[in-house]
């Protein structure tokens, strides 16, 4: 499976009174797709907020190159570990500002211009307004966003949750080439199991807060995965 | 005075509240009630505070002086934290705030020596700034909370990006305390011609020289402007971090999946 990027361990978190993650172990591959999929309301979202410590678990611990993230400096640890949201969220009166937004925070500088020619967008458009673009465009501007600190995993919720189909596609092809040609590590959050199939390397099973299993994408879908999510939906055994 | 100081005149200028209520009962505004109890608790508390400083006058104590003032921002922290209702550490922060407020507005116009060290003075100019930096800390507050909550993602995106707390949160910041002046600023760049603030209109009324009345009057205006803006500053400030851990995490995000 190669080196671990990232490894979770004896994961809990409790939002109030309610257990969200109830014991999670699992392994991200260095340089892979990992999926992350469950039933909704399984922690798919929480989890990956763990990993940046967007939110603080409750116990358990996760490493990244082998360091624990809780002894790291939460700012240092999301500027290694870049996050994509379900909606772009870009903030700023023009795009090359929201884009330079982490690496103006760190007092470094970057090329919009370059950044937009890496997510497929002319850098043209690095002037307008944010909202001028479409939510296409704008997801894809928050990509390159997020690839302005040059991070080594990037975290993604749903990334194309809002996206109508061609959108979809064209993100899809972009994180892939993205993964192939610099390696980024790279965990999806994703409840389309097409989606999955065509971007993922691995497949992490969540399911009522615990992990349940993981596979490479070609045993998971190979080996009844796709019944057994039907049956995990539906709640039938 | 004639005519005006008597509680039987108080009483006549009631009868115009008897005009509210029948707009209310007309329109079915369902506000008898709340102008009801508006006009008994205004009634009783104003009787109350008109013996309780004629009591401190009599006093001739400045500790009893300073008591009042005391009294007054704690119950100001008290109101402001009833309307700020989900923001952890209401009551705290909004003490804290508008006592900074009162104390560092008073003490300077005393330093300065622009009014002299009486209750005469100190009571009803303590009484506006407190009152001022209550209606701004309340509104402050109120949008503070409600920012974060619309803008979630946008924190939780910015956060993500390596922003600090104070970071991430600042745009927030900027446009919640900027809502909570304006009104104080347009009241200043509008006084003298649209309308005759309080304190200048009640010295003419009470008999004084107008430009007397107008002197008086900058000096409540300035120290209102300052110490407001100090409230606004010092609870806004101060009520971000009540949102976020000391990690620059956003406390309770909803469990979305």
């Amino acid at each position: 499976m190669g080196h671990a990027k990232v490894k979770i361990s004896g994961l809990r978190y409790a939002a109030g009174d309610a257990e969200i993650l109830k014991g999670i172990d699992a392994e991200i591959p260095e340089g892979r797709i990992t999926a992350v999929v469950g039933p909704s309301g399984a922690g798919k979202s929480t989890l990956l907020r763990t990993i940046n410590r967007l939110i603080e678990p409750a116990a358990g611990e996760i490493y990244l190159d082998g360091t624990p993230t809780s002894r790291m400096d939460p700012l240092a640890l999301r500027r290694r570990v870049g996050m994509v949201f379900q909606l772009p969220a870009l903030f700023g009166s023009t795009v090359e500002e929201a884009i330079l937004y982490g690496p103006r925070l760190a007092g470094k500088n970057a090329d919009a211009g370059q950044l937009l020619e890496l997510v497929g967008l002319p850098p043209r458009i690095a002037g307008r307004e944010p909202s001028a673009l479409s939510v296409g465009e704008q997801q894809r501007a928050s990509v390159a966003r997020a690839l302005a600190l040059v991070p080594e995993v990037i975290l993604m919720d749903e990334p194309t949750s809002a996206l109508d189909e061609a959108s979809r596609r064209r993100l899809e092809d972009l994180v892939r080439d993205l993964n192939r040609s610099t390696g980024l590590t790279i965990v999806l959050v994703s409840h389309d199991l097409d989606q999955v199939e065509r971007m993922a390397d691995r497949v992490l099973l969540i399911v009522s807060g615990r992990s349940e299993g993981a596979w490479s994408a070609k045993e998971y879908f190979s080996g009844g995965g796709r019944e057994r999510m039907r049956r995990l939906v539906s709640g039938r055994p | 005075m004639e005519g005006l100081g008597t509680v039987v005149s108080a009483l006549l200028a009631l009868g115009l509240v008897a005009v509210a209520v029948a707009l209310s009962l007309y329109q079915r505004l369902d506000l008898e009630r709340d102008i009801g109890v508006a006009v008994v608790r205004s009634f009783v508390q104003l009787t109350a505070i008109g013996y309780v400083i004629n009591l401190v006058f009599g006093l001739k104590n400045l500790f009893y002086v300073v008591l009042l003032l005391a009294v007054m921002v704690l119950f100001a922290g008290w109101t402001t934290s009833r309307r700020a209702v989900g923001v952890p550490r209401a009551l705290s922060l909004a003490t804290v705030a508008i006592g900074v407020a009162a104390v560092a507005t008073l003490g300077m116009l005393l330093l300065l020596g622009v009014v002299p060290t009486t209750g005469r003075y100190l009571i009803p100019l303590g009484g506006m700034v407190i009152g001022n930096s209550m209606n701004t800390a309340s509104l402050v507050l109120a949008r503070v909370r409600d920012d974060i909550g619309a803008r979630r993602l946008d924190l939780e995106a910015a956060l993500a990006l390596g922003a600090t707390s104070r970071q991430a949160v600042s745009p927030i910041l900027k446009t919640s305390l900027k809502s909570a002046m304006v009104p104080l600023i347009d009241a200043t760049k509008t006084a003298g011609i649209i309308f005759l603030p309080g304190a200048m209109a009640g010295m003419i009324i009470g008999g004084a020289d107008p430009l007397e009345a107008v002197r008086l009057q900058m000096v409540v205006l300035y120290m209102l402007l300052g110490s407001v803006s100090m409230a606004a500053m010092v609870v806004g400030l101060l009520s971000y971090r009540s949102f976020f851990t000391p990690r620059h995490q956003l406390r309770n995000v909803p469990a979305k999946d």
